[in-house]
């Protein structure tokens, strides 16, 4: 057994949080050179340079890339010869949310029931994924995710018989609901297969894949790339104000299925795609 | 008049608007804002609402004015605000077409508004720009004076008043009926998709 104290889970969850607004992972400027090379709209290679410029003042300035800084959510991948020591998990992850979020200067987006909507203050708590995996250490994988565009997430419960072309028009048709609203270039994290709720998850960590990097399954790899190529002839482009950058990725994770089921869950991300990683 | 072209073929808006001033902008137009904007999102528009259902006097006067959905990110010391772009606009289309008939001429924005909200903007003469969403930082720049007006209790969602200068936006939905998302789609969307 090894043991790790929470504090150290805190430290890394604080510094995750404040670094993922502050610091724009490199896929992502990646991204947007990649797109400023082929987008014909004026007006979207306008928005894509801004956004460039937006990560450049939100690294140099220290103010966060945007306003919402995010719900947290996390995935934990806890090796089973790990000990937690000194408290709880959970506690030493939100803990290090509201250390981040008060000293990061980082908005609280969070109301303690979906009723009342009473703003909790220090952005907490975090959604947290926790799975337990051979091994003896802790990763720690933290996004913020925007509320704008996880609104236009989307889950359809398919039946077998409509396959693969009917899993190809739904995710085509969440691009297109999410237009505008969701502040394109869009990522999708998808999820197929699985249960109702299994997908949901995928959907979000297949998030996590760096942007740019094929699918290691040569089979959703082709599928991925078909569907951005789609995509992107949407002509939706940078903020909807037109062009051929719709999304800078479709990330795909699959799940075994029952018989009578074809689950397909996409998250919607925006180009405000805060994703940081730590192993302890 | 409030609008003014410049030379970079960008039109110079200064608050307060009037009808005048909307009808000259067209989807599309690139306008800098210069003057007073007003901001407020989900729950300051709720409590708006109710006090207009009461018939009682809101906490600013909106004849003229320009509402931007937005909740910044808490100002670092020294600095005026934190991160500062506009919010999906689509959850305050119930509220706008009742504030456009007090007057108010703009909202800024993110995202597709109503057929309602379309149709006040045509009948009221109002007008909704888009500002880039997720540009926060690059936004705040704009922002040289900021006062809570109202609703302090709400955070991030409390009214702000904030004096902006040369604040960048795009027309989305003009007065006429044009819609820059739909144009644009149009243009540029290919074979295949
Ligand atoms: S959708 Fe993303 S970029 Fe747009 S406002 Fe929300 S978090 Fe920011």
């Amino acid at each position: 057994m090894r043991d790790v104290h929470v504090s150290a889970i805190t430290d890394a969850v604080k510094k995750l949080c404040i670094e993922a607004n502050l610091d724009l992972e490199p896929d992502m400027l990646r991204a947007f050179d990649g797109a400023l090379r082929q987008e014909r709209s004026p007006a979207g290679k306008q928005v894509l340079q801004i956004l460039k410029q937006n990560a450049e003042m939100a690294r140099t300035r220290r103010i966060p890339y945007c306003q919402d800084t995010g719900f947290v959510v996390c995935f934990v991948e806890l090796g089973q010869e790990i000990h937690v020591t000194g408290g709880g998990l959970d506690d030493a992850i939100n803990e290090g949310v509201r250390q981040g979020y008060r000293e990061g200067y980082l908005r609280a987006s969070i109301v303690r029931s979906p009723f009342d909507r009473v703003n909790t203050g220090d952005n907490t708590p975090a959604v947290i994924h926790a799975d337990v995996v051979p091994g003896a250490t802790l990763r720690i994988l933290v996004m913020a995710k925007g509320g704008g565009c996880e609104n236009r997430s989307k889950y359809r419960m398919l039946t077998p018989a409509e396959g693969v072309p009917g899993v190809k028009e739904w995710i085509i048709e969440c691009v297109k609901t999410a237009g505008p609203d969701a502040c394109p270039p869009l990522i999708l994290g998808v999820g197929v297969g699985g249960t109702f709720e299994k997908s949901a998850i995928l959907s979000k960590k297949a998030l996590f894949r760096e942007l740019g990097s094929p699918n290691p399954d040569p089979t959703l790899d082709a599928l991925e790339k078909e569907l951005l190529d789609r995509a992107n002839r949407l002509g939706i482009g940078p903020q909807g104000y037109g062009g051929d950058t719709t999304a800078f990725g479709i990330h795909i994770l699959t799940y075994p299925c029952h018989i009578t089921s074809l689950p397909v869950a996409v998250t919607i991300e925006c180009h405000a795609h805060r994703h940081k990683k730590v192993t302890l | 008049m409030g609008v003014t072209t410049s030379p970079d073929g960008i039109k110079e808006i200064r608050t307060p608007l009037s009808d005048a001033d909307v009808e000259s902008l067209r989807a599309g137009d690139r306008v800098r804002i210069t003057g007073v904007l007003y901001t407020a999102r989900d729950a300051a528009h709720g409590r708006l609402d109710r006090l207009i259902e009461k018939g009682e006097r809101l906490p600013f006067d909106p004849r003229g004015q320009i509402i931007y959905y937005t909740g910044p990110s808490p100002a670092r010391p020294g600095d005026v605000v934190g991160s500062i772009g506009p919010t999906t606009a689509s959850r305050m289309d119930k509220f706008t077409p009742a504030l456009l008939r007090l007057g108010l001429k703009g909202t800024i924005g993110k995202g597709y508004r109503s057929q309602a909200v379309k149709d006040a903007l045509r009948q009221h003469r109002g007008v909704y720009f888009g500002a880039i969403g997720g540009a926060g930082a690059v936004l705040s720049q704009f922002v040289k004076k900021l006062s809570i007006v109202a609703y302090e209790d709400l955070g991030t969602e409390a009214i702000r008043r904030l004096e902006v200068e040369s604040f960048p936006a795009i027309v989305v939905n003009d007065c006429h009926g044009g819609d820059l998302y739909q144009d644009g789609a149009k243009a540029y969307a290919r074979e295949g998709a």
